[in-house]
C-alpha cells in the first residue's frame, strides 16, 4: 500500500525518524542546489531567463483551449492520433485499447509523472500487460515496488548501498558491488534487451507545440529515445497544460528547465517527435498516439490566480530548495508530485479533502518561489488554498473540489476573537495585562511548542506600558 | 510579491513605530531600544499605544476576512503621512506586501496601497532613509545574524541588517551554514506540524551554535521566540537579542 496524503502527519514523522533517509535527502538536495547555483551564476541573466519563461507560460495558458485545438489538428495532420481523457480511468482505458488492439503484452516506459498520476503500471498489470520503467531511477523504484520520491530524480532517496541490495535481490547474475558505474551498467543491460522485445513504448511530454504538432521530450539517458523509436507503437501522455504556442517558445523554456533542475545548460538528449515513421524511413514507430489528460487541471485553469499553478514545467527546483521536503522526502506527502508544487497542484488533482494537510505544511519561507523558473507565486497559492480549505467559495466563484474541507468552528471562533482583540484596544490591553501579570501561571508544557523549546515568557510590563511611563 | 527596486524618500522629521505584538509582549526592551536608535538617527518617533497585531496569523491561516478587519483597524491608527517603521521583517512583509493583496479590487485599494508604500522595516529604514553611520564604542565581540525569511524574500532587507553590523569595527560577523534556510517557526506552522518544525529548528540552532559566536542577533522576534526557545531547551549559552538592542549597546559602549 502506497502512502496517502490523508496520513501526511504520520508519514512525515516516520520519515523524520529515518536517519539514513534524512542524510540521503540532505546530501542530494545540497548537491542539486549547488548545481543550480552554478548554472545561474549571473543574477541578471537568471532573472531575465525566468521573466521570459514566465511570460511564455502565461501567454500559452491564457489561450489554452485554442492551443489545445490547434495542437490536436496539427498532430492529426502529422499522423499522430490524439485522445482526450478527463480522468485516470479514461486514460488507462485508452492505453488498454491501443495496446490490446496490437496484442501487446510488454510496454517499456520512459519517465512520465503523468503516467504515475494515472497509476498506469498497476492498471496495465490488471490487463495482463507488463509496463517496465526504463529511466534508471524509475527502474530502481519499480524494483523496490515504490513510487518516485522526486519528480526528476525518482530514486534520490536511495544511496548506492540500497540500490546494490535491490539489484542483488532482483537481477539474476548480479554480483554485489558498490561501484556506481557497474550498477548503472547492470540496469542498462537488463533494459537494452527489453527495448527490442517490447510491443509498445510509452513516454511523457515536456512541451507539446501547437504550431507544429511536435512533442518534445527532455532526457539524459537515451531511454526516452529508445522507448519512442524502437517499439512499433508509441503512446505519449501529457497533462493538458504542457502545450506551448510556438516552436520558438521551446528553447527558452528548455533552458530554464534544465538549469533549474540539474544545473545543466542543455541535456544529453532532446527529442522532437513529429509523427510516425514515414515511407522510406528506417526507424521510428509505425503508430504514434497522444493522450491529453485533464484530471483536475481545468479546475485550476478556471480561476485566474490558481491558473498560475499550471505554469509549472516540472523542474523540481522548488522541492530541492524546500526546507520541509529536504527533511521528510517525497514519499511522506503521499502524492505523485511532492514538495511545494505538489502542495498546490495535488488539491486540484485529488480534491481538498484528501490533501487538507498539505497547504499548511509550509512555513511560507518563500524559498520555492525564489527559485521557480516560471515564477509561480507558490507561497501565495498555498495561502489561497488554506483559505479555500476553510471557507465557502467567493460569491460567483465555482467551489473547488473539497472546498471548505478543513473548516473548523473552533478555529473560526479563535480567529474571530483574535480579530476582535486586535481592533479593540481595551480588550487587547486587558489580554496583554493578564499575560504579563499572570506570567508565572504559564505552564512549562505548552503542547506541541514545548516538545523541543522552553515555553515563552511574557515580559513583566508591555512596551505600551513602558512607553506610557517614558512619555510621562 | 513585488520584486521592484524600492525608491527611498529623504529622511523625514517624524516616524511611527510599529513594534509588533511579539515585541510588545515578549521583549518590550527591543522596542525601547529601537525607538532610541531611531531618535539617535535623527527622527522623532511617534508610538501609538493602541497598536496591536498586523493580522498575519489570521491571514496565513486562511482567515482573510478576520485579517482584513485587523488590518483596517491598524491602518486607521497611523493617519499622518509619516513612515511606519516595523521592528520585524515578517510583519513588515505583511504590511508592505500582503495588505495590498488582501484589499486588491476593494473600495479600500488605493488607500491601502498608499499605506503599504509608507511601511519600512527598521534596518532598511536606518540604512536607506536615515543613511545612519554607526560609531562602535563596544568591546570586541563576535555575532551571528539570523534574518527571517520574510525579511529576506519579501522585504529583501537581509542585506541592510548585514550592512549595519558591517559598520561596527569591533564586531566580527560569523557565517552560519544554511543561512538562508527557515528556522521552522512560520507562525501556526510550528504547532500544526510540530515534528517538521522541530527538525528545522534543531538544524538551525546547531548551525548557529557551530559558529561559536558570542551573540545571536535578529531583527525578527518571531524567529527569536522559536530559536531562543530551542537553544534554551537544549541548555545552550548562545542567546538571541533584537538587532536594535545590539546596535544600541554598541553605540553606548556597553556589552549587550
Amino acid at each position: 500500500m502506497h502512502n496517502q496524503p490523508q496520513h501526511f502527519h504520520a508519514q512525515a514523522e516516520a520519515a523524520l525518524a529515518d536517519k539514513e533517509l534524512r542524510a540521503n535527502f540532505r546530501g542530494a538536495m545540497d548537491y542539486l542546489r549547488d548545481k543550480r547555483k552554478t548554472a545561474f551564476a549571473d543574477a541578471g541573466e537568471e532573472s531575465a531567463i525566468r521573466d521570459r519563461a514566465e511570460a511564455i507560460r502565461r501567454r500559452c495558458l491564457s489561450k489554452l483551449p485554442e492551443l489545445l485545438e490547434q495542437l490536436e489538428s496539427n498532430c492529426i495532420a502529422n499522423g499522430i492520433r490524439v485522445h482526450w481523457a478527463e480522468n485516470a480511468e479514461q486514460a488507462n482505458a485508452i492505453f488498454t485499447d491501443i495496446i490490446q488492439s496490437h496484442g501487446g503484452t510488454l510496454a517499456v516506459k520512459g519517465k512520465s509523472m503523468v503516467s504515475e498520476e494515472i497509476e498506469l503500471n498497476d492498471a496495465m498489470a490488471k490487463e495482463g500487460i507488463t509496463c517496465l520503467e526504463s529511466d534508471m531511477g524509475e527502474y530502481i523504484v519499480q524494483l523496490g515496488r515504490e513510487t518516485p520520491s522526486h519528480i526528476i530524480m525518482p530514486a534520490i532517496h536511495k544511496n548506492k548501498q540500497q540500490v546494490a541490495d535491490l539489484f542483488a535481490e532482483h537481477v539474476p547474475g548480479f554480483e554485489h558491488t558498490l561501484d556506481v558505474d557497474t550498477l548503472i551498467q547492470t540496469g542498462r543491460r537488463v533494459l537494452r534487451e527489453k527495448y527490442r522485445t517490447a510491443d509498445v513504448g510509452v513516454s511523457g511530454v515536456n512541451f507539446a507545440v501547437a504550431e507544429t504538432g511536435t512533442l518534445c521530450l527532455v532526457e539524459n539517458e537515451g531511454n526516452g529515445r529508445m522507448c519512442t523509436t524502437v517499439p512499433e507503437v508509441h503512446i505519449a501522455i501529457t497533462g493538458i497544460e504542457k502545450v506551448v504556442e510556438f516552436l520558438a517558445d521551446v528553447p527558452p523554456l528548455f533552458s530554464a528547465l534544465t538549469r533549474s533542475a540539474t544545473g545543466q545548460l542543455i541535456t544529453t538528449y532532446f527529442n522532437m517527435i513529429s509523427g510516425p515513421r514515414k515511407e522510406n524511413e528506417l526507424d521510428g514507430p509505425k503508430e504514434v498516439h497522444l493522450v491529453l489528460l485533464d484530471n483536475g487541471r481545468s479546475q485550476a485553469f478556471a480561476d485566474e490566480e490558481l491558473r498560475k499553478t499550471l505554469q509549472c514545467i516540472r523542474c523540481g527546483a522548488c522541492m530541492n530548495h524546500c526546507p520541509v521536503y529536504t527533511r521528510i522526502g517525497g514519499h511522506a506527502y503521499g502524492t505523485v508530485y511532492p514538495g511545494p508544487i505538489g502542495k498546490i497542484i495535488s488539491p486540484h488533482l485529488m480534491g481538498l479533502e484528501a490533501t487538507r494537510d498539505l497547504p499548511t505544511a509550509s512555513s511560507l519561507c518563500g524559498a520555492c518561489g525564489e527559485v521557480c523558473p516560471v515564477r509561480i507565486p507558490i507561497p501565495e497559492l498555498l495561502q489561497r488554498l488554506r483559505h479555500e480549505a476553510k471557507q465557502d467559495p467567493a460569491p460567483g466563484a465555482l467551489p473547488l473540489r473539497g472546498q471548505k474541507a478543513a473548516a473548523s468552528n473552533t478555529e473560526a471562533f479563535v480567529w474571530r476573537s483574535f480579530a476582535l482583540a486586535t481592533r479593540q484596544p481595551a480588550l487587547y490591553r486587558m489580554l496583554t495585562w493578564c499575560a504579563t501579570r499572570l506570567r508565572w501561571l504559564i505552564p512549562r508544557k505548552l503542547g506541541p511548542w514545548t516538545r523541543c523549546r522552553t515555553a515563552p515568557k511574557p515580559a513583566a510590563r508591555t512596551l505600551r506600558e513602558l512607553m506610557a511611563e517614558r512619555n510621562k | 510579491m513585488s520584486s521592484a527596486i524600492r525608491l527611498y524618500p529623504p529622511r523625514p522629521e517624524k516616524v511611527y513605530v510599529y513594534a509588533t505584538c511579539l515585541v510588545d509582549l515578549f521583549s518590550p526592551q527591543s522596542g525601547l531600544d529601537a525607538i532610541r536608535l531611531l531618535e539617535l538617527a535623527g527622527v522623532e518617533v511617534i508610538y501609538v499605544p493602541k497598536q496591536s497585531c498586523c493580522g498575519q496569523p489570521a491571514y496565513s491561516s486562511g482567515y482573510n476576512d478576520d485579517a482584513r478587519t485587523t488590518a483596517l483597524s491598524q491602518m486607521a491608527l497611523f493617519p499622518e503621512p509619516w513612515p511606519v517603521i516595523v521592528l520585524s521583517g515578517s510583519c513588515g512583509g505583511m504590511m508592505h506586501h500582503h495588505y495590498r493583496r488582501l484589499f486588491a479590487g476593494s473600495e479600500h485599494e488605493a488607500r491601502v496601497n498608499q499605506f503599504c508604500d509608507r511601511v519600512f522595516e527598521l534596518t532598511e529604514f536606518l540604512v536607506h532613509v536615515c543613511r545612519i553611520r554607526l560609531k562602535d564604542q563596544g568591546p570586541s565581540t563576535s555575532v551571528v545574524l539570523h534574518t527571517s525569511c520574510a525579511a529576506r524574500r519579501e522585504m529583501k532587507v537581509h542585506v541592510t541588517a548585514r550592512q549595519l553590523l558591517g559598520q561596527l569595527e569591533q564586531v566580527e560577523l560569523r557565517e552560519q551554514a544554511y543561512e538562508s534556510e527557515c528556522c521552522g517557526f512560520g507562525g501556526t506552522f510550528a504547532v500544526r506540524h510540530p515534528a517538521i518544525s522541530e527538525a528545522m529548528v534543531q538544524d538551525k540552532t546547531r548551525h548557529l551554535n557551530d559558529t561559536q559566536a558570542e551573540q545571536l542577533v535578529s531583527a525578527d522576534w518571531g524567529c527569536l521566540l522559536n530559536i531562543n526557545g530551542a537553544l534554551e531547551y537544549q541548555g545552550r549559552t548562545l542567546k538571541g537579542i533584537h538587532l536594535a538592542s545590539f546596535l544600541l549597546s554598541r553605540l553606548e559602549g556597553s556589552h549587550a
